[in-house]
């Protein structure tokens, strides 16, 4: 008969090794990102809520309008993907940090990254794809240069 | 002549004497061979203004109640065995004065340090700490002849890491740490100390050894700067501030 008892002198062994300039990269990111972020940020907020009548200009012209120059477009993508990859990683950490078991985990990673994924795909589809000129659209709800 | 004299030593003692004071004590036990649960358990005694946690424990232990388990060896300061959980902070109990923890507003709570497993009472496995110890290599690593006479080091050389030749390795740092309590895998701020006090010392060759062997998952990118560790650090290492200066060394080497 073999008992099973773990050996009590057995040192302590780490799960596993895990070098690698992942979670480097990743800290460096949050920082450099951050920094950028805070000016598309708050310029986007000025340009949508402060310049000109302010708040009660925004409509569907006004977004249309936007979307019809690179440079809004370049914006607001730089925005979805930062503030997107900034936020996922800053969760990502916060999972890694309070979930115990490796299943509970796995189930918050896989529903974190499949948002992101999710809102990245259809943010940058929307950019890139959006009619600011619909057909048999009033003309007074689209941009004036339809 | 005698009642006189005895007056005179009466007054003598009052003068000096130590101002005494009831305290309670509530220190959580856990005793795994009677049952899995631990409990809490009250003593009331009369301390010393001059007394500290550490003298509370010996005065339960040693009149009240013998299977009362905890570490303790020089009593000191020094020797790091008896770092606990007093009032929610990691603490030696040999340097904690019972008068500083406000005994006259309720119980002074004491249990065994967090997130190691509790082996009986105050007593933790320490193995975990030490084994992430180990890992960063705590030993002089140089290459080639060594020298006839003494390794030179400047005396600003030494001072740059200095601050962390203080560790007693008493585990109140990493055991404060959130990160360390979730799931114990990470190396912990005592572990990043020490490969600190190797990497930016002058003499020793293994510096990007150690900051390789860091640059792990559970790594110093771990580390939330919640300065629980530097809070907790009896001899007043700046510990965040070391494992910070471990992460600018690792972002210089990949650049």
């Amino acid at each position: 008969m073999t008992a099973n008892i773990d050996n009590p002198r057995a040192p302590y062994v780490r799960k596993k090794i895990t070098r690698s300039n992942f979670e480097m990269w990743g800290w460096l990111f949050m920082r450099g990102s951050g920094v950028i972020l805070v000016v598309l940020i708050f310029g986007h907020l000025f340009v949508n809520l402060m310049v000109g009548e302010g708040v009660n200009r925004i409509d569907f012209a006004f977004v249309g309008g936007k979307w019809a120059s690179p440079f809004w477009q370049m914006w607001d993508l730089l925005m979805l993907w930062l503030a997107m990859i900034h936020g996922t990683n800053g969760v990502r950490t916060i999972i890694n940090d309070y979930a115990e078991k490796h299943v509970t985990r796995a189930i918050l990673k896989i529903g974190l990254y499949s948002a992101f994924i999710l809102t990245v795909v259809l943010g940058t589809l929307v950019i890139f794809t959006f009619d600011p000129c619909p057909a048999n659209a009033p003309a007074d709800l689209l941009p004036s240069f339809c | 002549m005698t009642a006189t004299l005895d007056k005179d030593t009466d007054t003598e003692t009052q003068a000096g004497a130590i101002p005494s004071f009831e305290v309670t004590i509530k220190v959580r036990r856990f005793i795994p061979e009677n049952s899995d649960e631990p409990y809490w358990e009250q003593h009331t005694l009369t301390m010393y203004g001059t007394d500290r946690v550490l003298d509370a424990l010996h005065k339960i232990k040693w009149e009240t109640d013998g299977t009362l388990t905890f570490r303790r060896s020089c009593a000191h300061g020094i020797c790091g065995s008896d770092a606990i959980r007093i009032n929610g902070r990691n603490r030696l109990a040999c340097k904690t004065l019972l008068k500083d923890l406000n005994p006259d507003k309720g119980p002074i709570i004491v249990e065994p340090i967090k997130g190691l497993p509790v082996v009986k009472d105050l007593i933790v496995d320490m193995e975990p700490f030490f084994a992430s110890y180990r890992e960063i290599m705590p030993f002089l690593i140089t290459s080639g002849n060594q020298p006839s006479k003494e390794r030179i080091q400047s005396a600003e050389q030494r001072e740059r890491f200095d601050d962390t030749t203080k560790c007693i390795l008493c585990a109140a740092c990493t055991s404060s740490c959130p990160v360390f309590w979730t799931d114990g895998q990470y190396f912990g701020p005592a572990a990043i100390v020490n490969a600190h006090r190797f990497i930016f010392d002058s003499r020793d060759e293994g510096a990007t050894q150690r900051l390789e062997i860091l640059n792990d998952k559970e790594g110093v990118w771990r580390c939330r700067t919640t300065f629980n560790c530097t809070e907790a650090c009896p001899r007043g290492i700046e510990v965040t501030k070391a494992i910070q200066e471990v992460k600018r060394a690792m972002i210089r080497r990949a650049f």
